[in-house]
């Protein structure tokens, strides 16, 4: 896969992600297609615990490229992202020079020359990913926590895949990332980056899609238990909660349910194994009602609730 | 890859060219992305061809929406007129079919529906309207023979079983077979009068919030959840910002000691978002039946993010409901019991505003400071009786800011019984609210942001 960079047809990359344990949607899979062939980044935006960052994880596995990762949060600065001098040793250099060679003047020099180099530069998420010799993926993960001065430096790394320090000068990237930007959508982002990027929206699976997940982490599931499962899933989804469950989510409780050996997920193995999927007091009480009276018998979910 | 065929381009630039018209921010960089992301798909596969052309134009997924109410009547124009001017009529495969049983027909459409296959349905909707025809009910205008089909095909989503063994239909397989409907009648009525019907900008409604009880109230909530995480994370941004923060003497002097006394590091005071104490009376008389569903999805979604919101609901009389939404998670239960234990209708169940102004002012007066922002969802249709404005004023003089929520477009506003005028002036702002982005707009001016360039 790595001798064959850019891939012919979309149900190629649908297959390799699929190989690596992604399982991606037609948009999904044309998306990260055309990011291939026409070196975009991505946004992807979507309700939290869709898979996308997965999906630029299976990008990764797919495309045998390394990934890294930039997390953003409020705050997040240049320094903690492109690329810090390493003020230590820095200090160091300049203190082992003046101790060695006190008498001379031209030792100052040599060390301003020294101290701006590459030896002295701690390198970030995105340096790394521009300077990478190999091809990368860059995953930038919830854009939207950043503010948006951020965003506007990350408009010289998306459109141009360069960095300049004023001390070293223009680094350009010697490979093309592939970039992947998520976003929960908590803050409308700038028209300048949405323009830079392909845009995909991710949604909750269908129930087959989602079956298909399920059962590819859980193999040994059953396929009526695995359809019950993601129905209930589906069914908790539809209520207005605090925090919906994730596809995640949906995989860990699949392998809880795995493991307690039921064979048929009613009212009481549902009131046990709630936790896992839903996260909230005030939900779990509106889930417990809501889709325990659906799974049947009140029996059952009271004496679940005191077990 | 593949190239795109002549005369493709064009058409393609057209199409841009009407999104833009619709709101959708398109540049020039976007159209020649579109361009070399279609290069590399096959034009020939909808599937692919659309989704390449969303994920490089429609940027959001308002845009999204409006992008496929575009692209299905752009591109269907685009081939009728083609056909039109070429002279191809369809060859009609099932004008024959005379002795066609209803009740096979019935049973052939909802299999097909189920079985979500789309050639078929669109077959099957040709052959529908055909019978119909034949039976002498057309009306000719389109809305009305989608729905008298839909009816004597007995297409009725699931949680009303029509017969017992009847397979169950989920309403978005109805909806595309009614979709297939539309334009087959489309088609035909093309083909009848050999002319295309003029285009018309995407009316304000199609991409208004769902409004009516009767349509899907996920859909009020899908818009509502993303206020919601909106307003959580409002004022946030602010938070690692330097700029215009003050300094923390204290913490600046005690991190100086790690320097000798020399204050190298400044230290700055946390920003603090601004949380507002908010009074929200929400009108809930038939003149905005429509609407107060939605408005009160709102002021759920509201009571979620505000720890300090009480919320009042008025037709006649004035009543606190602030109780009920906190116990109540759920958005039916509330809807039910503010309905049933309100008590907000009278007699006549016309909103009386000027009494509730009275009725308000006499209740909350002690509490309104200048830390209080009232918020008015109404359409300030007061049936001809007293609107009271003077008494309004003394609400807003006491208050820190006013805000108005009209569910009606500006243009009706002042129209018959509506004085919106006499209480707009004393508001600190008022804002007609029926879509999403007016939504949003009015959001982020109360917590505090700036006022969002409406478009359009």
């Amino acid at each position: 896969m790595a001798a064959n960079p850019e891939p012919g047809s979309v149900a190629e990359v649908r297959e390799s992600l699929g190989e690596v344990g992604y399982l991606a949607d037609e948009p999904a899979a044309l998306v990260a297609y055309l990011a291939q062939r026409l070196g975009k980044p991505v946004l992807v935006e979507g309700p939290a615990g869709v898979g996308k960052t997965e999906l630029a994880k299976a990008i990764s596995r797919a495309t045998q490229r390394q990934l890294i990762r930039l997390q953003c949060y409020e705050g997040l600065d240049e320094a903690k992202a492109l690329y810090e001098w390493n003020y230590r040793k820095q200090l160091l250099r300049i203190q082992a020079e003046s101790g060695a060679e006190q008498a001379d003047a031209t030792g100052w020099d040599a060390v301003h020359g020294d101290i701006f180099s590459e030896e002295f530069l701690l390198t970030r998420p995105l340096l790394q990913a521009i300077a990478a010799t190999e091809p990368v993926v860059l995953l930038i993960d919830e854009i939207d926590k950043t503010d948006q001065e951020f965003e506007a430096m990350l408009l010289e790394v998306l459109s141009d895949f360069q960095i300049s320090i004023p001390e070293l000068g223009v680094i350009e990237a010697r490979t093309h990332p592939i970039v992947v930007l998520t976003s929960n959508n908590s803050r409308e982002l700038t028209e300048a980056l949405k323009r830079r990027c392909l845009y995909l929206w991710l949604d909750y699976p269908e129930v087959e899609r989602e079956m298909e997940i399920v059962r590819l982490h859980a193999p040994e599931l059953d396929e009526r238990l695995a359809r019950r499962l993601v129905e209930v899933v589906h069914m908790v989804r539809q209520l207005d909660l605090k925090k919906p469950p994730s596809i995640a989510e949906s995989i860990d409780w699949a392998r809880a349910v795995l493991l307690l050996g039921a064979d048929d997920i009613d009212a009481s193995l549902f009131a046990r194994t709630m936790s896992i999927i839903v996260k909230h007091r005030t939900d779990m009480d509106l889930v417990a009602e809501r889709v325990g009276m659906k799974l049947g018998g009140i029996e059952g979910l009271e004496a679940g609730a005191t077990g | 890859m593949s190239q795109l065929p002549p005369g493709l381009a064009p058409r393609l630039v057209a199409f841009c060219e009407e999104l833009r018209s619709e709101g959708v921010a398109i540049g020039t960089s976007e159209i020649l992305d579109a361009f070399a992301a279609l290069d590399n798909v096959p034009w020939t596969r909808e599937e692919d061809f659309r989704e390449a052309l969303a994920a490089t134009v429609a940027k959001s997924q308002e845009d999204r929406r409006v992008f496929e109410l575009l692209f299905d009547r752009y591109f269907f124009r685009a081939a009728e007129s083609e056909a039109l001017e070429r002279g191809i009529g369809e060859h009609r495969r099932y004008d024959g079919g005379d002795g066609l049983n209803l009740e096979e027909l019935r049973e052939a459409v909802r299999q097909a529906i189920a079985d979500g296959r789309d050639g078929e349905m669109r077959d099957l909707a040709r052959l529908a309207i055909a019978a119909f025809g034949r039976r002498g009910e057309g009306s000719g205008v389109i809305g009305v023979d989608v729905q008298r089909i839909r009816r004597t095909l007995g297409l009725q989503s699931q949680g009303r079983p029509t017969e017992p063994g009847d397979v169950e239909l989920d309403r978005e397989q109805i909806n595309r077979f009614e979709r297939h409907l539309r334009r087959e009648l489309e088609r035909a009525l093309i083909e009848r009068t050999e002319k295309l019907p003029p285009s018309r900008p995407l009316a304000e409604l199609d991409r208004a919030l769902p409004t009516s009880p009767a349509q899907d109230l996920a859909g009020v909530h899908r818009a509502v959840t993303q206020l919601k995480r909106r307003l959580a994370t409002v004022g946030h941004e602010q938070r690692g910002r330097r700029r215009g923060a003050v300094v923390d003497m204290r913490r600046t002097m005690r991190a100086s000691l790690d320097t000798g006394g020399v204050p190298l590091r400044l230290k700055y005071r946390p920003k603090h978002p601004r949380r507002p104490e908010i009074y929200v009376l929400c009108d809930v008389s038939t003149s905005v039946t429509s609407a107060s569903v939605f408005f009160l999805s709102v002021l759920h979604a509201l009571h979620d993010a505000f720890r300090k919101l009480r919320s009042f609901v008025f037709i006649e009389r004035i009543s606190e409901v602030t109780e009920v939404f906190e116990r109540e998670r759920d958005f039916r239960a509330i809807s039910e019991r503010i309905s049933r234990e309100g008590g907000v209708a009278d007699v006549s169940g016309y909103t009386d505003y000027g009494r509730v102004w009275l009725e308000f002012l006499e209740e909350i007066v002690d509490d309104l400071g200048p830390r209080s922002t009232v918020i008015v969802l109404g359409d300030a249709r007061t049936n001809g009786r007293e609107p009271h404005a003077e008494v309004f004023k003394q609400i807003t003089e006491r208050a820190g800011r006013t805000f108005w929520l009209n569910p009606e477009p500006k243009l009706y506003w002042n129209y018959g019984d509506s004085v919106m005028a006499a209480y707009e002036r004393y508001t600190t702002a008022a804002f007609e609210c029926w879509t999403t982005r007016h939504l949003e707009a009015f959001v982020n001016v109360v917590a505090g942001g700036t006022p969002l360039v409406e478009q359009g």
